[in-house]
């Protein structure tokens, strides 16, 4: 099925991502779990089901017809996907399951390698757990220690604490792009600026910027890039890490088995070159296909509409969310420092309460930590409500989100 | 109230508002938790929302007595019902209550489905093996 020119008509647009057009306990779904994971276009499904019915053969091996087809789209799917993200070369993008996976990679096979006692590594305190856990792994293993950026009472960075926090000993610097808790929008430029000037490295997690925004590695000035595809449009499973040429061909392989070597002996073995060190055994051919959909589905619409969306949204969302009152919204005040994610709570309703309330009405949002409990800490909750747009969603969601929140409102009555 | 006249009050409401509301005010009617049991130990953990169990003596000693609580007030009064079904009840008639049969019989609907992401769930698996211990135990 074509892409049928969905910036001419939002209706249109939404027909496209068939999920959406359901009832959910007798009401149409409002889907608002977007910065969980996004819905798919029809164009992104039949990429999937094409592959399967006319290509399906193992990539980089057969010498025949189906293989040679399954190979081309595969490493054409790299092509776009690098394109899409600003790489020069398409051979410094590595395809993985998504952003954890490609954060682990870098952290086991570029920590352990390069990582030693009293090395430090930079994350912030805004980071998801994704972002954490594997540095902690790594830190026990190596003695390196983390540090943190800390953030302000509206969930931004402290930058001024940058030049104390960059020292000699700092290797990594490892940040979100934007904040998943929070929708905050990290400064990213003016981080690498000053990690080069210790010479450390900069890992971004792009999980929730590539979807909804522009990205370019190359004008960021990171070393290392990570993303997902189910969130943004593309299959579960999918997803990658950009990394510069030659830091990805220091790095010793991250798993082993078929695809990632030149040559195995009984004792020594020797290495495939980049990205195909990385990607040992099978890959997810057709994840990566339909993801290539994906980045084409995303162009065809406009990141600059996505973007232009996602804000009117965003901004009418939060002038109506101060309408109904008793509503706490976290993050920064300012739009151009957020994304289209509104983490709140309301008043004595615990976030539990209120996704539980508004899931009877249809409307799905996210309730908890979030992935971010070092987030959490900071405003002394234990969760928040989130309610995140894509480019599917229109005004009508938001007042059905209210509608649902003035229930709740009732329902809890007076505190 | 018995576990069977909530169940008829539940199920005789119609909207889920009104559900939501009567569910809430049992949670708010719920004896409070006593504070010095409120820490790790007796954290039920939950993805969602936290909850609290503890397990205290009846005045009959073969009865086994729950003290529970959560942050989200729904689960609280999803816990005031376990409460009800459970609480001052000896280690046999807990392992041989039918809660699934009780909950089949309860109109919940998928909305408050027994998610084994929320702390409710963890807490009926937290109660049933209190008393399996008890059992063994004597």
């Amino acid at each position: 099925m074509p892409i049928t020119s969905p910036r001419l008509d939002r209706t249109a647009l939404r027909a496209q991502f068939p999920a959406l057009a359901q009832e959910v306990g007798g009401h149409p779904l409002v889907y608002l779990d977007n910065a969980a994971t996004s819905q798919k276009p029809q164009y992104v499904l039949d990429a999937l089901t094409a592959y399967y019915e006319h290509d399906n053969a193992n990539v980089h091996r057969g010498i025949h017809e189906l293989s040679r087809r399954a190979t081309v789209a595969f490493e054409g799917a790299r092509v776009k996907l690098a394109k899409f993200i600003g790489a020069a070369d398409s051979a410094e993008l590595v395809w993985t399951r998504g952003t954890t996976e490609a954060i682990n990679l870098v952290a086991s096979s570029w920590g352990m390698d390069t990582l030693g006692e009293g090395d430090e590594i930079l994350l912030s305190s805004l980071e998801h757990h994704s972002n954490i856990v594997p540095w902690q792994l790594v830190a026990r293993r190596t003695g390196a220690r983390i540090r943190y950026i800390e953030m302000d009472e509206q969930g931004r960075l402290i930058l001024d604490d940058l030049p104390e926090l960059l020292t000699d000993r700092t290797r990594m610097v490892a940040v979100s792009h934007i904040s998943n808790a929070l929708g905050t929008v990290n400064p990213i430029r003016e981080i690498t600026e000053q990690a080069k000037k210790v010479g450390a490295l900069v890992l971004v997690d792009g999980a929730q910027a590539v979807p909804h925004r522009r990205v370019d590695v190359q004008e960021l000035g990171c070393d290392f890039y990570a993303f997902s595809g189910h969130k943004m449009c593309g299959p579960t499973g999918s997803g990658g890490l950009w990394g510069r040429r030659s830091l990805l061909e220091s790095m010793p392989p991250y798993q082993g088995g078929g695809e990632m070597i030149r040559t195995v002996g009984r004792e020594e073995s020797t290495w495939a070159e980049i990205p195909h060190k990385f990607e040992a055994g099978t890959p997810n051919i057709a994840g990566a296909i339909a993801l290539g959909a994906a980045a084409d589905f995303l162009d065809e619409v406009g990141f600059d509409r996505i973007a232009e969306h996602e804000r009117e949204l965003l901004s009418y969302a939060l002038e109506r969310l101060d309408d109904l009152g008793g509503i706490r919204v976290y993050g920064p005040t300012d739009l151009d420092e957020r994304s289209g994610v509104i983490s709140f709570t309301m008043g004595d309703a615990h976030p539990h309460d209120i996704s539980t309330i508004l899931d009877s009405r249809g409307i799905a949002i996210r309730a908890g930590h979030h992935c971010a409990q070092l987030v959490m800490q900071h405003f002394g909750i234990s969760a928040t409500a989130r309610a995140s747009f894509y480019l599917y969603n229109s005004t009508d969601d938001v007042d059905r989100l209210i509608e649902g929140l003035a229930s709740v409102k009732e329902i809890f009555g007076p505190a | 109230m018995t576990p069977d006249e909530f169940a008829e009050r539940f199920n005789r409401l119609r909207s889920w508002e009104d559900r939501y509301r009567y569910l809430i005010q049992l949670g708010r009617k719920l004896e409070p938790y006593p504070e010095e049991f409120r820490d790790q130990e007796h954290l039920v953990p939950g993805c969602l929302s936290q909850v609290w169990l503890v397990t205290t003596e009846g005045s009959d000693p073969s009865e086994m007595v729950f003290r529970g609580d959560s942050d989200a007030h729904i689960v609280k009064g999803l816990v005031a019902i376990l409460l009800m079904l459970y609480s001052g009840k000896t280690a046999e008639e807990i392992i041989s209550t039918d809660l699934q049969g009780f909950f089949e019989g309860l109109d919940l609907g998928q909305h408050l489905s027994v998610n084994r992401r929320n702390g409710f769930y963890s807490m009926t698996l937290k109660i049933r093996e209190h008393a399996a211990q008890a059992m063994t135990a004597s």
